[in-house]
């Protein structure tokens, strides 16, 4: 069944045009890896589909609605999550504030004056959700500046999980960690897609991407150039792929090396 | 990061930042500056005194209220001394050159001020001008218009209904009191514990964030200067009401002390952290200041001078913390 799906979607910035009428799709519970080089415009397609970004022309379909006009954060309610590179956290708030920026649980105070935070709710909540991550924080309520690197990047992948999605698109989310927490990101994506959840995994860890996809899209020069099944596909081809054809035994046994 | 085992001192200073939204060095501050001006004047001492102390708060505290919503949200409100300005002459002219109904010069004080706020927050998110010029060009535009309105002369004659709100005494306290400890808790309940609150802040700390997280930023932000503004049109009323008079140079580097007493009580000058109970502290410390200052006789000129001087050391300490914090 398809969840997602883009067709010709074109994006400019200026005189620049970052897309080319890029065409995707995306089924419920697949893992599907977006490689290519720096500035073949990844980042700029998948904020197309969270709506950070417009899309010029094209369509964009959500489990059946088209979901073109909406913003951030009606997408966000739909289903769609993004798990940035710089993982956007506001580093002063604590986790649970986080994890639940604009979809905060209120009460009525006194019964009376509605849109008062359930900030009791959203403690025991977020602890929950951090628990059944298999991660250990320092203190709930410490700001997330204070964690390190690592830490961090749970909150950030709690804040995509806590609200049942049913897309999580992941920008380079195992670029900044340690061995051990590449591990654990992987393993997490697999939960993902046992769980019927899809996954969209940017990634120059080409090693990463064959290891966890079922397809790989190459995005060159602005166009899904290349759609690859995973199982038969190599480092080779996609290595290839991504740079546009020549010798790349090299640069292929360079990646496959890690 | 801190150790492990942070010392009692640390512990106490997190929770009463986490809990209370306040740092406990502002607290010290005010007891031990209330502390100093009584042992040195025996006037301070007295329960009028203290009364005057907040009568003469009340108004730098509603602009501080402003300022701490702006500069929480990763803004900067200049034009607050101005606007205030503008919003008194504006409720006097309607209540004495008009003629109108009290209710209406009241309206209209906190209209004017939501007005200039409004454009300051329209220029800000639509025509991308910086929050520093756009407020800094409002604060002479407000300027200007009150000495148009006015004539260049303070507007006498307000209407007893107006006077009562700037000097009646209910209870033997003084009404501008009443409405700005009022206005600070609701302000309060709002920053610390509405969504809104909650969003202008993450708005201040990572407006990218905010912006992931599906927060209407641009909206955001105009509702934040328009609330500022609104705010300065209640300094403003009060003040107006206080002094009897519609002064188109009322407020004159108000806005100097109002972020002075923001920044002493907490807020992040670059946003993200900031309560309306810290600026309490903050605008009562300078309240006290001001006051211990005058009864001890020394020229006002001096006390600005002093204002300058806090306002820098306090965005000092608070750098040098900040600091201190991400290295360790």
């Amino acid at each position: 069944m398809t969840l997602l799906s883009l067709h010709g979607i074109r994006k400019s910035f200026g005189a620049v045009d970052v897309l080319h009428g890029v065409d995707l799709s995306v089924a419920a519970g697949e893992v599907v890896g977006l490689v290519g080089d720096n500035g073949a415009g990844k980042s700029t397609l998948m904020k197309t589909i969270t709506g950070i970004y417009r899309a010029d022309t094209g369509s964009i379909e959500f489990d059946g609605k088209d979901i073109l006009a909406l913003d951030p954060g009606q997408r966000r309610r739909l289903g769609i999550e993004m798990i940035y590179q710089d993982l956007s956290l506001a580093k002063q708030q604590d986790v649970a504030s986080n994890i639940f920026l604009g979809r905060e649980p209120t009460k009525r105070l006194f019964g009376l004056f509605p849109g008062f935070v359930d900030k009791s709710e959203m403690d025991r909540q977020a602890t929950r959700m951090i628990e059944r991550l298999g991660a250990h924080l320092p203190s709930i309520n410490r700001s997330v500046g204070s964690f390190s690197g690592g830490q961090q990047q749970t909150v950030a992948i709690a804040r995509a999980l806590t609200f049942n999605p049913k897309l999580v698109i992941m920008d380079e989310p195992t670029a900044a960690l340690a061995v051990r927490e590449v591990q654990s990101v992987l393993d997490l994506i697999r939960r993902l897609r046992s769980e019927g959840i899809a996954v969209i995994l940017i990634s120059h860890r080409l090693n990463d991407v064959l290891s966890v996809t079922d397809r790989i899209v190459v995005l060159r020069h602005g166009r899904a150039d290349a759609d690859l099944v995973t199982a038969n596909t190599n480092m080779n081809e996609v290595v290839s792929r991504i740079v546009g054809g020549g010798d790349t035994a090299a640069a292929a046994a360079h990646e496959q090396r890690g | 990061m801190a150790s492990e085992q942070p010392g009692f001192w640390a512990r106490v200073q997190r929770a009463s930042v986490e809990r209370l939204h306040i740092r406990l060095e502002s607290l010290v501050v005010l007891l031990a500056l209330g502390t100093a001006m009584a042992l040195l004047s025996p006037y301070c001492r007295s329960l009028s005194n203290f009364l005057n102390i907040l009568l003469a708060t009340s108004t730098i505290g509603v602009l501080a209220i402003a300022a701490t919503f702006v500069i929480g949200s990763g803004g900067l409100d200049l034009s607050l001394g101005s606007v205030m300005g503008l919003a008194g002459v504006a409720g006097a002219f309607v209540a004495v050159n008009l003629g109108w109904p009290s209710v209406f010069a009241v309206i209209a004080c906190i209209l004017a001020g939501a007005i200039a706020g409004n454009i300051n927050g329209q220029l800000v998110t639509r025509a991308f001008v910086p929050a520093f010029i756009v407020t800094l060009g409002m604060l002479g535009l407000a300027r200007g218009l009150a000495l148009v309105i006015s004539q260049g002369r303070a507007i006498y004659g307000l209407p007893p209904e107006i006077v009562y709100i700037g000097q009646g005494r209910p209870f033997g306290i003084p009404m501008p009191v009443i409405i700005f400890v009022l206005t600070a808790i609701v302000a309060h309940a709002v920053l610390a514990y509405t969504r809104f609150g909650r969003h202008t802040l993450a708005l201040g700390d990572s407006e990218g964030a905010a912006r992931a997280a599906g927060i209407r930023v641009e909206h955001h932000r105009r509702i934040i200067y328009t609330l500022s503004g609104a705010l300065a049109g209640l300094a403003g009323l009060l003040f107006t009401a206080r002094v009897n008079a519609g002064d188109p140079t009322a407020g004159i580097n108000y806005e100097l002390t109002a972020i002075t007493a923001a920044i002493i009580g907490g807020t992040n000058l670059f946003g993200g952290r900031a309560s309306i109970l810290g600026t309490m502290i903050g605008a009562l410390i300078m309240g006290v200041l001001q006051n211990g200052l005058t009864l001890l006789a020394v020229q006002s000129y001096y006390q600005q001078m002093a204002i300058g001087a806090v306002l820098i050391l306090a965005v000092f300490i608070d750098q040098y913390q900040i600091r201190k914090e991400s290295r360790v």
